[in-house]
């Protein structure tokens, strides 16, 4: 079983390796500067104690001596210390860069991954991946550097020098000290789980927190204040629990390795001792394998000390590269399509398409529009609709038949210039943290003043932004608590008037907008689009009533078509739906 | 920080014990080199192997008993670090749920999650670092320069320089970084925000094919950020060499003073190696200070953000004792304005008196006031001028939780959580029998679909309600505030996800309940109030006109244009 996570762990390590290729003349650098860095130390001792050696007693004390040590002392003193600032100036640049270089290549996999993947992940947990995971993969390598790099190039040094003293008791110490390694391990393992399980809780009380005072004004009009206390306490016990647990079993290490180092450093002294008494070393000897054997024993230590670090960076780095491991989206092909423009004939043949394999959601759909025809689409909840937009716009690929514009194969555009075909207002607002400005001209930021006041006033948008605190220059903030979501969706629709689209599409585009302003609203879209293609979805009939054709569509199939009079005078699901909003309580 | 002591009081023993175990632990690794120097001087000089082997137990036996000193000490740490922070999670929940609309809209919930979990988070690792090493490493750095006083006091003035040399050192470089770990912070939530946009607007994106130009700008915050780490690193770095060479600068002023003093007698060469071997043991305690100084600063960031959620208190005051609400209510608004704390008035001078068992329509543009004024029939806000009456009360009379039971809510936005279908529509009412919630469903026009689902009343709903869709997440909310038979029931733009007829159908079963309880119905759709016994027209906060359909049609401008907007001419006088 061992075996098997050795296996898993190695590469995943081995990627995070290769993201330092570009930094390997730093990488070298520090390596030498951490060897230079452990000489020093090294070495400082030994020249102390050749100091000492000079000041023997009174009347016996060697100034000349002592001053030409202190020079060498001095200088290997400020060696040591340069060499040290510039390995850890170079650890964190090489660490801040890399970890840089991931974090971009997992974001732009985000926008290059399908949207199907978006969609079907939960966005906090993107984010935790691209921000905190990565931030702990960072935390992790630096501490790596810092203390492996000297761990390892002390243990070899302190090594050297007491195989050079004595083969014997040096043999000792190395046979003793992996017993520290083994302890530190051994409660590491225990520790992950534990930690595991906290975060796991930790991970549930914050869901449950969200939850809560997200919703607190729902929690409060229904007066649930206790029961929520209660359900969090439990949650907060739990985490107590685990919590004492995986912080007194992890808080273990430490103690524990000292002790081992403690009975080696006992051993060195009885053995050297011994040796000593039967005459093998002097005593002198025995003093200098004491210190060492303690800069040996002390990076298996520190060592042993970020294992957890490190089992916790090699667990979030599998997680970003799981991001990165994601197929994207097929590349345009080089001979796609990339026209500047398009007349708007759309055709659907034959769709079928589902989100799910086994919920067919579309079946068998056909759709002739020819260019300048105003379309609506109409239904029930969950009949369809967005899903049609989202085969038009290519967010999605067809499952079976075709969709083509202008009597090309969508699929032959390329996706970029397809979409530019299309301007698109949805129902969920979404504006960037920016300025007002900014997030109108945010398709063509290279418009003049007066064409994004013009769009603005178009949008019905230009009278409440005069009276924002910075009129153009708000920023607009990720609560966007200022602008209201109709305020919003206005934004939206001029950033759309901005660039003038040869089709429209507009789901539920104005449904946060009192019906007054919308009424304009669809007047300017009017003029906007004349002579062009547009889709309009909305639940307010009112709103299609003019469109040239309306669909409407039960189930993923288009059940009837025609306009507003002539599907009226039929009498069907249309007219139902239509005459159902003037029934009500009229009894 | 100090505000918070008080959570230490509980853990008093912890406290106490954990520290004192801790200093036994480090004045055993002092005794240790004494023990070895025993060995060397007495053991070997006199070739004694008994008592080399003796000695050597010993050093054992005291390595154990600090083992065990320090598991206690690491225990009482992890109880009372975990358990201070227990109690502050608790306290901060309780505290927040005390907290009004108005306070929570302020604060903001990311916030509030951030400070109740990673918060007290940090000033658990404070706690647990209290106990651990707040004693041991000053306890080191004191007792060097004191055995180094005591062992010689002219060449222990190298102690009292190099001293605070460090700790100016200290000081320079927590200044210099301290501010900036703050900044960083900030950086790393810019790339959470923009990873956030590029997820929620994956489709605006693509469609305007910004892809690259969002690339671009994550570049830009990721490099800053990388730009800001690199430069914090490189002061920060500075720490160890600097304070290394102060002390080893120190190590070859006692060499060379020393000379002096062993040279005129002072001194003996066993006390200058054992000053040296001082000076070190203080350095290596002064790189735990600098920690912990790192560790405190955090946390003390950490405790005034706590400290700011204790310290809001709540606008809205519990209320009165008046808990006679019974039976369907008389509403009454006189002279209601209100303002959220970013100025404007929102509502002004409302007059509006609704009868028993009267349904009211409330209309009116985006922004008009319309959720802002049956928000503080619940009191979600208080009123800033004016009073809100029910049966002649003032709503800040009754006792606010009696009063918010007899209302049933559908907010805007329709909010399910985590629990089953059942779990979810008992939540005005923890013991509704299954009778009662079908009745519920059936006026909601949620029947049909929850038969449906798999497990029926016991299908689990997934936080935020994920696995259902708009409308069917709307009909639950709206049969969740049926359940308890409320006396007044408020509809806040509650069908909007609603297809017409659903709506319709909706409406025509609520109608048939109507005289049970006094309806408040907010829209936008004319038609959803046209029928209503009063409708009240508001327009930028102030009331445009309260009567019947027809009347309004005759009378008010305002609303004669949104219906228009909605229905044609013919519709309009159906």
């Amino acid at each position: 079983m061992a075996k098997i996570r050795q296996e898993d762990r190695t590469p995943v390590l081995g990627r995070i390796l290769k993201y330092l290729k570009p930094y390997w003349w730093l990488l070298t650098l520090a390596l030498l500067c951490a060897v230079a860095t452990v000489t020093c130390t090294l070495t400082g001792p030994v020249l102390v104690g050749r100091t000492v050696d000079m000041i023997v007693g009174p009347g016996q004390v060697d100034f000349t001596g002592i001053l030409g040590m202190a020079g060498w002392l001095a200088g290997v003193y400020a060696l040591g210390a340069l060499t040290q600032w510039l390995m850890t100036y170079c650890t964190n640049k090489i660490t801040y860069h890399t970890v840089k270089d991931i974090r971009v290549q997992a974001f732009s996999k985000l926008s290059t991954v399908p949207l199907r993947y978006i969609d079907g992940h939960s966005h906090g947990d993107l984010i935790t991946r691209v921000v905190s995971d990565i931030d702990v993969i960072s935390d992790g390598m630096l501490q790596g550097f810092s203390q492996l790099f000297t761990g390892v190039i002390t243990i070899l040094g302190t090594l050297a020098f007491m195989l050079s003293i004595n083969v014997k008791i040096a043999l000792v110490v190395v046979l003793i000290t992996p017993l520290s390694l083994f302890v530190a391990s051994f409660i590491a393992k225990r520790s992950h789980n534990m930690f595991r399980e906290q975060s796991a809780v930790r991970g549930e009380m914050g869901g449950y927190v969200e939850e809560m005072l997200g919703n607190q004004k729902i929690v409060k009009a229904f007066g649930r204040e206790a029961a929520s206390q209660e359900r969090f306490d439990e949650i907060n016990s739990r985490l107590y629990d685990c919590g004492v647990k995986a912080q007194f079993y992890s808080s273990l290490t430490n103690p524990c390795t000292r002790f081992v180092n403690g009975v080696v450093y006992a051993g060195v002294g009885i053995i050297g001792a011994v040796a000593a008494i039967n005459g093998a070393i002097t005593v002198g000897q025995i003093s200098s394998f004491l210190a060492y054997a303690n800069q040996y024993t002390k990076p298996f230590n520190e060592i042993s000390g970020v294992v957890t670090e490190l089992q916790s960076a090699l667990a979030s780095a599998r997680r970003v590269f799981a991001v990165l491991d994601e197929p994207s989206e097929s590349p345009d092909a080089l001979e796609a399509a990339r026209p500047a423009s398009c007349e708007g004939r759309v055709a659907v043949e034959g769709v079928s398409f589902a989100y799910e394999a086994k919920k067919p959601l579309i079946e068998d759909f056909n759709l002739q529009v020819e260019p300048g025809q105003r379309v609506a689409i109409v239904g029930p909840t969950g009949c369809g609709k967005t899903t049609l937009i989202n085969l038009l716009m290519r967010f999605y690929d067809v499952d079976k038949g075709a969709i083509s514009v202008d009597g090309k194969d969508i699929r032959d555009y390329a996706r970029g210039s397809l979409r530019a075909c299309y301007g698109m207002v949805l129902q969920d607002t979404w504006l960037f943290t920016g300025t007002v400005r900014e997030n109108i001209a945010y398709a063509r930021p290279d418009a003049s003043e007066e064409e994004v006041i013009a769009a603005a006033k178009a949008a019905h948008a230009h009278s409440f932004i005069k009276r924002l605190p910075q009129g153009y220059d708000t920023v607009i903030s990720e609560e966007g608590g200022s602008i209201s979501q109709g305020q919003k969706q206005l934004l939206c629709i001029a950033r759309v008037m901005l660039t003038s689209p040869p089709m429209l599409i507009l789901d539920e585009a104005t449904s946060n907008i009192d019906t007054r302003t919308e009424i304009r609203i669809q007047k300017a879209f009017d003029e906007m689009m004349r002579g062009k293609t547009s889709f309009i979805v909305a639940h307010r009939l009112s709103t299609i009533k003019e469109a040239d054709r309306i669909l409407v569509m039960r189930d993923g199939r288009i059940v009837e078509q025609g306009n507003h009079q002539s599907l009226l005078e039929r009498g069907g699901f249309y007219a139902e739906l239509y005459n159902s909003q003037f029934a009500g309580a009229e009894e | 920080m100090l505000k918070l002591v008080r959570y230490l009081k509980e853990f008093r023993k912890q406290v106490i014990i954990g520290p004192l175990f801790k200093l036994t632990e480090a004045i055993f690794e002092l005794i240790v080199p004494l023990l070895m120097a025993k060995i060397i001087d007495d053991g070997v000089a006199r070739g004694d192997l008994p008592y080399v082997l003796k000695t050597g137990a010993v050093i054992v036996l005291l390595g154990l008993v600090g083992l065990g000193c320090a598991l206690i000490c690491q225990y009482s740490a992890a109880r009372a670090s975990q358990g201070v922070g227990t109690r502050l999670r608790h306290d901060l929940f309780a505290h927040v749920g005390t907290l009004s609309h108005a306070e929570i809209d302020k604060l903001g919930t990311s916030t509030l999650i951030n400070r109740i979990i990673s918060d007290v988070n940090q000033l658990q690792v404070a706690v647990a670092m209290l106990i651990r090493l707040v004693i041991r490493a000053p306890f080191l750095v004191i007792g060097s320069t004191v055995m180094a006083i005591w062992l010689d006091w002219k060449l222990s003035l190298i102690f009292l320089v190099a001293g605070p040399l460090v700790a100016l050192v200290l000081y320079q470089v927590m200044k210099r970084t301290i501010p900036f770990y703050r900044t960083i912070q900030k950086k790393l939530d810019r790339i959470g925000l923009i990873t956030r946009e590029n997820l929620e607007g994956a489709r605006v994106i693509k469609a305007f094919s910004k892809q690259e130009h969002e690339n671009q700008r994550f570049y830009a915050a990721s490099d800053d950020l990388a730009q800001s780490s690199v430069r914090v690193g490189k002061v920060s770095a500075l720490l160890n060499p600097l304070t290394s060479i102060i002390v080893n600068f120190a190590i070859i002023a006692i060499l060379w003073f020393g000379g002096f003093r062993v040279d005129s007698g002072a001194l003996t060469q066993g006390q200058i190696i054992a000053l040296v071997n001082y000076m070190t043991q203080i350095l290596l305690a002064l790189v735990v200070v600098a920690n912990l100084v790192v560790i405190f600063t955090k946390a003390s960031a950490s405790a005034s953000r706590v400290n700011e959620i204790f310290e809001t208190e709540p606008s809205i005051l519990p209320g009165g004792e008046e808990s006679g609400l019974s039976g369907t209510a008389k509403v009454a608004f006189k002279g209601v304005s209100f303002a959220y704390s970013t100025g404007e008035n929102a509502l002004e001078g409302v007059d509006l008196t609704v009868q028993p068992g009267q349904t009211v329509g409330i209309i009116g543009g985006t922004g008009a006031g319309k959720s802002t004024l049956v928000n503080l029939i619940p009191r979600f806000y208080d009123a800033t001028a004016g009073r809100v009456l029910i049966d002649g009360v003032d709503v800040r009379a009754y006792d606010t939780a009696a009063l918010r039971k007899k209302i049933g809510i559908v907010p805007q936005k329709s909010v399910l959580f985590t629990g089953t279908v059942r779990e979810n529509l008992r939540w005005g009412k923890p013991d509704a029998s299954d009778e009662e919630i079908a009745r519920a469903l059936n006026i909601a026009q949620a029947a049909e679909f929850v038969a449906k689902l798999p497990q029926g009343y016991d299908t689990p709903i997934l936080q935020g309600g994920k696995n259902l869709s708009g409308g069917q997440r709307q009909r639950l909310a709206i049969a969740r505030a049926l359940v308890g038979r409320p006396d007044i029931l408020i509809l806040d733009d509650s069908s909007s996800a609603l297809d017409y007829r659903t709506d319709a159908a909706l409406r025509a079963a609520l109608g048939a309940q109507a005289g049970e309880s006094t309806v408040f119905v907010v829209s936008q759709r004319a038609s959803a109030i046209r029928h209503a016994d009063v409708i009240a027209v508001l327009d930028d906060g102030r009331l445009a006109g309260v009567g019947s359909h027809e009347q309004l049609l005759e009378s008010c401008p305002v609303y004669r244009e949104i219906c228009l907007s909605q229905l044609s001419e013919e519709e309009v006088s159906r």
